[in-house]
């Protein structure tokens, strides 16, 4: 089939092909790279696609301008890492006398643990997490030491406070990273309330470093609820791809992992997202499934549920054909948008947040 | 082709098709949507000598400049940018269709360049050696830029002085000057024949008028250059001329505040800046006459 036939279905995505298969990247002409570069730019994967490349020694084959956007990517991507090592040195740094355990989550982990499909991901904040108990001393202490809260309004103070499972994100005047301080890894009004002791119990030293990061376990748990029951998975394909990266370098290291995943899973509460993590990474990245269909489908959610997931989420979490804007992919991002909502908190918590919220825009409309 | 190729109802037809049109600026080439008639047609103006680049070769940035579709086309119609997908900037009055075309071109090089080492300076070549004029505010950087390329130089770019990091090497992107307030007039006055296209007023820098880059420079922007001098102009009115060397230590903090990458390069950033003020000549010149200016530069040129 000529490329016209074939990527001209909005159905069909060139991204998800070349992540199942990079070598076929050998076969691209201009409009393959074409489409490539500019669906990855439109989900934020361009510097992963360049990493991949360069993974697969497929350099030598690249037209010049696709290449200068691959290393610009991987320029983007080098710069925005620096940035957060740095951050997180500052942090420990003014945390030298914080005599409590800080967890390192999600990108700047990958990044300490120097994991390798790491060189290829956009990081944006520096996310940590210190025991509930300890929140306002660790607070106060860089507040003393010059960071900054980034919420002024005093109601979404007092949201963040009452109702989430962090604070009110801080930042450095000198370097601007924001620093969001959780103290579990989802809010604590959702259904899933994974217990926070047992994180922390679980958690790892790296290197000579006095933070720590989550099991390994722990890290999948974590990225597959905060994409699955934390997020409106709309053009995300960037978060499966991070738990397909995760599952394949675990995997590599001990082939029990995944049986060690589910057990983990149970502990936490946390089969549901877990099973869309096998699921979708599975369908869609062909991640190894080293564990038993019949396990997998143990955790399933009941039919209408799993049946409108299986329908919605594709549509909604995959990048669009920037050629084709469909009227199915707004509905299925509006219908899971709505899901985020609904499982982030009880409606008797959200309406009033949400009518709240509303009048605070038009006022600020209005002055 | 050029753009000069297409007659103004070709360029519509083309640039409100599907696919648009695909335009080289030198490091870089861009698709552009437009169905806006009178945007079309100033662009058509400031970029005629630009090469337009067959449908099926890779393009850097994607564009579209339209009109919002709300009921502003009722009263007070708009005109929006989108760059990749993304929609960084506020609508402008429809009339100002080239400002924010410019200034969206100016984001997507600013923001994905970064293969390349960026300074925020005017670039003019003469017997093979670059000249290199980084902008301070109030610098009359583009002024000047724009006259001395009217006196036997090349004109490189008046924005981006964009550097190959393999080799130190500038790459020039001679796009139209966006001349300000006073400066139109100066140009007008200095050099009767250039052309200015139509006056934007009210823009967020006052009253914009772009001047198109003589077409030489356009047909040799593939042609690139090696950095040589490095002049750091300040407009004073009044004042005398007065060239002074500028310490290298000096130059090298001035240089790396100039770069809109710095940061991002790392490394490659400082190597670049070194290589450069260890090879070329610094100065920093104050002036208030353009024709005294210019007889300054060919001399420190000259004198190479």
């Amino acid at each position: 089939m000529t490329f016209k036939n074939l990527y001209d279905e909005p159905s069909k995505s060139l991204l998800l092909d070349f992540l199942n298969k990079p070598s076929s990247a050998a076969d691209f002409n201009n409009q393959h790279w074409t489409l490539l570069i500019r669906t990855a730019k439109a989900c934020k994967l361009l510097a992963h696609v360049a990493w991949v490349i360069d993974q697969h020694n497929l350099n030598s084959i690249l037209p010049e301008k696709v290449k200068n956007q691959f290393i610009a990517a991987l320029k983007i991507a080098e710069f925005r890492q620096r940035q957060t090592l740095w951050e997180i040195n500052r942090l420990r740094r003014a945390l030298k006398s914080f005599d409590a355990t800080v967890i390192v989550l999600k990108g700047g982990a990958y990044l300490l643990l120097k994991l390798p499909f790491a060189k290829g991901r956009l990081l944006s904040d520096v996310d940590i997490m210190v025991k509930k108990a300890n929140i306002n001393n660790i607070e106060q202490m860089l507040l003393e030491q010059l960071w900054e809260s980034q919420k002024v309004d005093e109601y979404d103070q007092h949201y963040y406070r009452q109702w989430m499972h962090e604070i009110p994100p801080l930042s450095h005047p000198l370097r601007a990273v924001e620093v969001d301080i959780h103290h579990t890894i989802i809010p604590p009004t959702s259904k899933f309330k994974p217990d926070p002791n047992l994180l922390f119990t679980d958690a790892i030293k790296v290197d000579d470093i006095n933070f720590k990061v989550l099991s390994p376990c722990d890290m999948v748990l974590h990225s597959a609820v905060h994409l699955f029951s934390d997020s409106d998975l709309g053009n995300k394909l960037r978060d499966l791809v991070d738990l397909d990266q995760l599952f394949r370098h675990f995997v590599s290291q001990n082939t029990n992992f995944q049986n060690h995943l589910f057990k983990r899973a149970r502990e936490l509460g946390l089969q549901r997202p877990l099973y869309y993590t096998f699921k979708f990474t599975h369908q869609f990245l062909g991640t190894p499934l080293t564990i038993s269909k019949q396990e997998i489908s143990s955790i399933s959610p009941p039919f209408p549920v799993s049946w409108l997931m299986n329908t919605l989420v594709p549509l909604a979490l995959l990048p669009e054909n920037p050629n084709h804007h469909r009227q199915s992919v707004r509905f299925a991002r509006w219908l899971l948008y709505i899901r985020s909502h609904y499982l982030r908190m009880p409606l008797r918590l959200l309406l009033p947040h949400l009518a709240r919220k509303s009048l605070m825009r038009i006022k600020a409309d209005e002055d | 082709m050029k753009i000069a190729h297409l007659t103004l109802k070709e360029l519509i037809d083309t640039a409100s098709s599907s696919s648009g049109i695909n335009v080289d600026v030198g490091p870089f080439a861009f698709n552009l949507r437009s169905k806006e008639k009178t945007f079309l047609s100033t662009f058509r103006d400031l970029y005629i000598d630009f090469p337009v680049v067959p449908s099926d070769e890779v393009v850097d940035f994607y564009i579209e400049l339209n009109s919002p579709n709300n009921l502003r086309k009722y009263f007070g119609p708009q005109v929006n940018v989108t760059l990749d997908g993304e929609q960084p900037f506020q609508p402008f009055a429809i009339t100002h269709g080239m400002p924010l075309f410019e200034w969206g071109l100016n984001w997507c090089i600013a923001r994905q360049g970064q293969h390349l080492f960026m300074l925020h300076s005017a670039v003019l070549e003469r017997n093979g050696k670059a000249l290199i004029l980084p902008a301070v505010p109030g610098s009359g950087k583009s002024t000047l830029c724009s006259a001395i390329a009217q006196r036997g130089w090349r004109f490189l770019s008046d924005e981006f002085c964009m550097i190959r990091p393999s080799d130190g090497q500038i790459l020039p992107i001679p796009r139209p000057t966006p001349l300000k307030n006073e400066s139109i007039e100066v140009i007008k006055d200095f050099s009767p024949d250039a052309f200015i296209g139509p006056l934007f007023p009210k823009t967020r820098k006052g009253t914009i008028g772009h001047l198109r880059a003589p077409s030489d420079s356009v047909a040799s922007m593939k042609k690139t250059a090696t950095p040589a001098l490095i002049v750091f102009p300040r407009y004073e009115s009044g004042s005398t001329i007065n060239l002074k060397p500028l310490n290298k230590s000096y130059a090298f903090l001035k240089l790396t505040t100039n770069s809109f990458n710095y940061h991002f390069q790392g490394q490659t950033g400082f190597d670049l800046v070194c290589k450069m003020i260890s090879e070329c000549d610094t100065y920093d010149l104050v002036y208030s006459n353009l024709n005294e200016a210019i007889a300054c530069i060919n001399q420190i040129n000259d004198d190479l």
